[in-house]
């Protein structure tokens, strides 16, 4: 009746997960206990769960990927003290914890926080900054979200129920088939990932779609802000890439439910395979994890040295040849797995030349600083942090794409320096200068600068103390993924990356405590222009929030800059706003079938997960029905009257 | 084209999938299509079941066949032409196609090396005994 | 511009933005359908000493397979020109005969399939046949699938006529089902009549 689901599933035995579970738990039942007590529940079901605003579901993104980050980063303090301790010891996880430990820790971070966090930010900002009302697909965009946030339930119900996989974050087989993983972690990952892939996908179609096909009018593609063209690249990125992991999973579900033979040991598998399809995924990801960073680094850059980007065409060339370059190095990933010198160097050479457009941005950042009147805002530490880190990891990682050196680092923890370093150094201080430069316009007040600034030290020293002893603990022959070691010269530099991991976690406690005292003090940082930073593009010509409508009048765009052009013009002119006629708006219908979809997603998810194949088939059923009845509706939009739009625009300035 | 929707003035793009012209003109790109698409299939049929043709020569001709007939499924059915309407269109299609071509072909290569250079499977699990 | 055309124009731009963000989702399912043929291509010789392709295939069965697919589309397209019309009723019939002859093709492959299990090449057999029913089989899913779009967008035709937002949806419709048989093409090409002949 109810599959391999049994009470014996919940983890009774084990400590950590019971606990963490039961901090969880009482967290969501506090939250929903405040919202139904005081009432907000129809305000957050009819203004945000069923919203189909780009804006609203491009914060509830970032607010999924910044809850996913406290997760993440305890499966990370937890590693890195297990690692300080058990030198010559057990340490405090067992191996069948500290597996799954390491393994969530990857996929969470990865998946739930980098992809969100961006995927995030750029929903809530290229609609602005094109100068139109929403993306292309407003409820696709609302089903997007929500299967992402489904995939993340999946994920984290692994906890209490259950246990999670323990093959690292990307289920090699043949330890990721039946026969070595024969529990439910696996399926946990798979479906998890599958539900949420889906997601991304559809965020992938309407992102392209929106940058393609909706633009202000005047807005020629190479009058884009920089940060629509990396969404563009992210996101065609996307479309092309995802599929893979789709199939590959797919093929190591079939294996697993019903016994098919892609990678398994026997009757003719090849489990290289997977690896091979596996990257050919896996390496476009990273660079659609970090072009947005880079488009997020061009904007913070050029507004806070106040000048324009310098070398606009060659960004462009240059983020346009890492998308088509990102699918031509993927062997990099697995140099010593056998292939021949000849296929090594190819992808090696490839490798190295990947990083020359890469170089190229970095150039163009300091060339329009350089001249610049610049304002140190925490947003520009971040850059300046960025520019750094990445560096030295970009350069450890033409290191590692040098293949017979690849062979000695292969899997040491100096590959997981290079790319925590690549990735903390570049997505996520992104996504944190992302964060701090579009908080005003989202929520209409600044976030605490004094804060955000003591943040970044700490980010920045604790990943400098986190990681670069795990450089040499590498070089002196340490691999990843230990759960306990004999070799003394080890333990020194993992005692230090313990230290540096605790430094983070008073950088990610002031961020905390800034959001906290910004809120408290909001009305001290309140923002009434809509452009705090004097800013360059149009997302800075809409009051804060802007309305849902966006802009009461469609602007038009004569040049780069956008917005700037239009600041000095009407410095210029000395022109009064008077004299706008405004027109009545039509915007989307909200609708709960992202949210209702996303329901049955879990539902399917878990019946699959646990062998019950009834509720499988109801789930399915919902869906399908959901789509169905969302079709059959017969008002896709409702009209705003013209002096609302005209109120809406005039009350918030 | 549908009477309500018509195009405006200065519309210089079609969604894939539309075309122009009188019902006669479109019934008869649908024929055509076809048609050619039940020639291309026969004649790869054949050159399957027969022996008149040099063995090495078959799998490039059935791919061949295979590709022109997706080509004729492409511009007789989906309507993508080269047009100046259907820019955006052509590009995703090639971008589509560049990368299954890298993805299919680097795949192949990269196995294809692997399996030359390593152990049989079999072997493989023999020796761990 | 007066407010009619403002309206046709903005109606017109949902159509083309549709129909691009759909044939986006054809892309990236055709992606998905080549990471099968890769896995196919190389597992192709690896039968574990179970049968290989030339022993299992009906070359017959496989062309009246691609027969129905084929007529099936042509069929969508004529489906399409009545949608442009507006004519319900041609619209209905056209459907109508595409999806029987979307669900013969079904049923010859689900014949198939059935009758390789029963002779011991089931997909457990080897990798060889894992990789031929997941490609076959993917395909004969979405067919699958979109036979339960078709029944919808007839009966969505019927309650509501040709609003635009069910135009819409014809024309997504339409591009799936030619998208299927242009992966059908593929698939009888490489897997059938590579896969006998080598």
């Amino acid at each position: 009746m109810f599959g391999k689901l049994s009470w014996a599933a919940i983890p009774l035995d084990q400590p950590l997960p019971m606990i963490a579970s039961a901090i969880v738990a009482l967290a969501i039942l506090a939250v929903l206990a405040w919202v139904v007590v005081r009432g907000h529940f129809p305000y957050l079901w009819n203004e945000w769960i069923t919203s189909v605003d780009h804006k609203r579901i491009g914060i509830m993104y970032i607010l999924l990927a910044m809850v996913m980050l406290l997760r993440g980063f305890s499966d990370a303090i937890m590693m890195r003290l297990q690692q300080a301790i058990a030198y010559n010891a057990p340490g405090f996880l067992p191996p069948e914890h500290f597996n799954q430990v390491f393994s969530a820790h990857g996929t969470i971070m990865i998946f739930f926080v980098a992809m969100p966090f961006m995927i995030g930010l750029m929903n809530f900002v290229v609609p602005l900054q094109l100068g139109v009302r929403d993306v292309a697909f407003p409820t696709l965009n609302s089903v997007g979200f929500w299967l992402t946030a489904t995939g993340a339930l999946l994920i984290n119900l692994s906890l209490v129920v259950g246990e999670f996989a323990r093959t690292g974050w990307l289920p090699y087989p043949p330890l990721s088939e039946l026969p070595y993983s024969p529990d439910v972690g696996v399926d946990y990952y798979l479906w998890g990932l599958q539900i949420s892939g889906i997601g991304t996908v559809l965020s992938g179609i309407n992102l392209v779609t929106t940058v393609l096909k909706m633009r202000a009018s005047g807005m020629t593609y190479l009058r884009m802000p920089m940060f629509c063209w990396t969404t563009l690249a992210t996101n065609l990125l996307i479309i092309a890439a995802f599929p893979i992991l789709t199939a590959t999973l797919a093929m190591l579900i079939l294996d697993r439910y019903l016994g098919f033979h892609f990678f398994t040991n026997d009757a003719g598998g090849n489990m290289m395979m997977f690896m091979n399809l596996i990257w050919a995924w896996g390496h476009p990801e990273v660079y659609i994890l970090v072009l947005p960073a880079f488009g997020i680094y061009s904007e913070v850059i050029s507004t806070f040295s106040r000048k324009p980007l310098f070398g606009y065409r060659s960004m462009v060339a240059a983020t346009m040849s890492i998308c088509l370059l990102s699918f031509m190095v993927w062997l990099h990933h697995f140099f010593t797995m056998g292939a021949g010198a000849d296929v090594n160097a190819i992808f090696g050479i490839a490798t190295m030349i990947i990083a020359v457009p890469t170089g190229v941005k970095i150039f163009n950042w300091l060339f329009t600083m350089y001249g610049g009147r610049i304002q140190f805002t925490a947003p520009l530490l971040w850059s300046l942090g960025f520019m750094v880190t990445f560096i030295i990891g970009g350069m450890t990682g033409v290191l590692l794409a040098v293949p017979p050196v690849d062979f000695v680092l292969h899997n040491s923890l100096f590959l997981v320096a290079h790319f925590h370093n690549v990735i903390i150094g570049g997505v996520l201080f992104g996504a944190f200068a992302g964060y701090m430069y579009w908080f005003p316009k989202a929520f209409g007040f600044k976030l605490h600068d004094g804060l955000g600034k003591a943040a970044f030290w700490f980010w920045i020293v604790g990943f400098y103390v986190a990681f670069m002893p795990l450089y040499a603990a590498g070089l002196l022959g340490a691999t990843r993924r230990m759960q306990h070691y004999e070799v003394a010269e080890w333990r020194p530099w993992l005692v230090i990356a313990a230290v540096g991991a605790g430094i983070i976690l008073i950088g990610i406690i002031l961020q905390i405590a800034q959001l906290v005292v910004s809120i408290r003090q909001r009305e001290k940082l309140r923002d009434t222009s809509g452009d705090p930073w004097d800013g360059r593009s149009l997302e800075w010509a809409t009051p804060s929030p802007p309305p849902s409508f966006n802009f009461a009048v469609l602007p038009q765009v004569t040049g780069e800059d956008a917005f700037w052009t239009q600041k000095a013009q009407a410095r210029e002119e000395g022109s009064a706003k008077g004299g706008v006629r405004y027109e009545p708006i039509e915007m989307p219908l909200n609708s709960p079938t992202g949210f209702v979809c996303a329901f049955f997603a879990t539902i399917i998810g878990f019946a699959m997960i646990w062998h019950i194949w009834w509720m499988a088939i109801v789930g399915l059923i919902g869906a399908f029905a959901t789509f169905v009845v969302f079709a059959w509706r017969d008002h896709e939009g409702y009209v705003i009257p013209a002096d609302e739009v005209a109120r809406a625009v005039g009350a918030a300035r | 084209m549908s009477h309500e929707i018509e195009e405006p003035h200065g519309a210089a793009e079609y969604p894939p999938g539309e075309e122009e012209g009188s019902v006669g003109q479109r019934l008869l790109g649908y024929g055509v299509g076809l048609g050619l698409a039940i020639l291309l299939t026969a004649t790869s049929f054949f050159v399957i079941s027969t022996d008149i043709f040099w063995l090495p020569s078959i799998p490039v001709a059935i791919i061949v066949l295979a590709i022109a007939q997706m080509g004729v499924h492409v511009v007789f059915f989906l309507h993508i032409t080269t047009g100046a309407d259907n820019t955006n269109n052509v590009m995703a299609l090639a971008f589509g196609i560049l990368i299954v071509l890298l993805v299919v072909g680097g795949s192949l290569w990269i196995m294809a090396n692997l399996d030359h250079n390593m152990v049989p499977m079999d072997q493989l699990m023999q020796m761990q005994r | 511009m007066t407010a009619a055309t403002l309206a046709h124009d903005e109606l017109y731009q949902k159509r083309i933005r549709t129909g691009f963000g759909f044939w986006l989702f054809i892309l990236s399912d055709m992606v998905i359908f080549s990471c099968l043929f890769a896995a196919h291509a190389v597992l192709a010789t690896r039968t574990a000493g179970g049968p290989s392709g030339a022993e299992l295939f009906d070359l017959t069965n496989v062309a009246f397979e691609t027969a129905f697919l084929l007529a099936s589309s042509f069929t969508c397209g004529l489906a399409s020109i009545a949608a442009a019309e507006r004519n319900r009723f041609w619209f209905q019939i056209a459907m109508a005969v595409t999806c029987v002859l979307g669900l013969a093709f079904l049923a010859l492959e689900i014949r198939e399939f059935a009758g390789m299990i029963e002779r011991g090449a089931g997909p457990t057999r080897s990798a060889f046949l894992s990789s031929f029913y997941a490609l076959v089989g993917c395909h004969g899913v979405h067919v699958f699938a979109g036979i339960l779009w078709l029944l919808t967008m007839m009966a969505q035709v019927q309650a509501k006529g040709f609003r635009p937002d069910i135009q819409r949806r014809n024309l997504c419709f339409a591009l799936f089902w030619h998208a299927l048989d242009i992966i059908w093409v593929a698939i009888f090409s490489i897997v059938y009549l590579l896969g006998v002949a080598l």
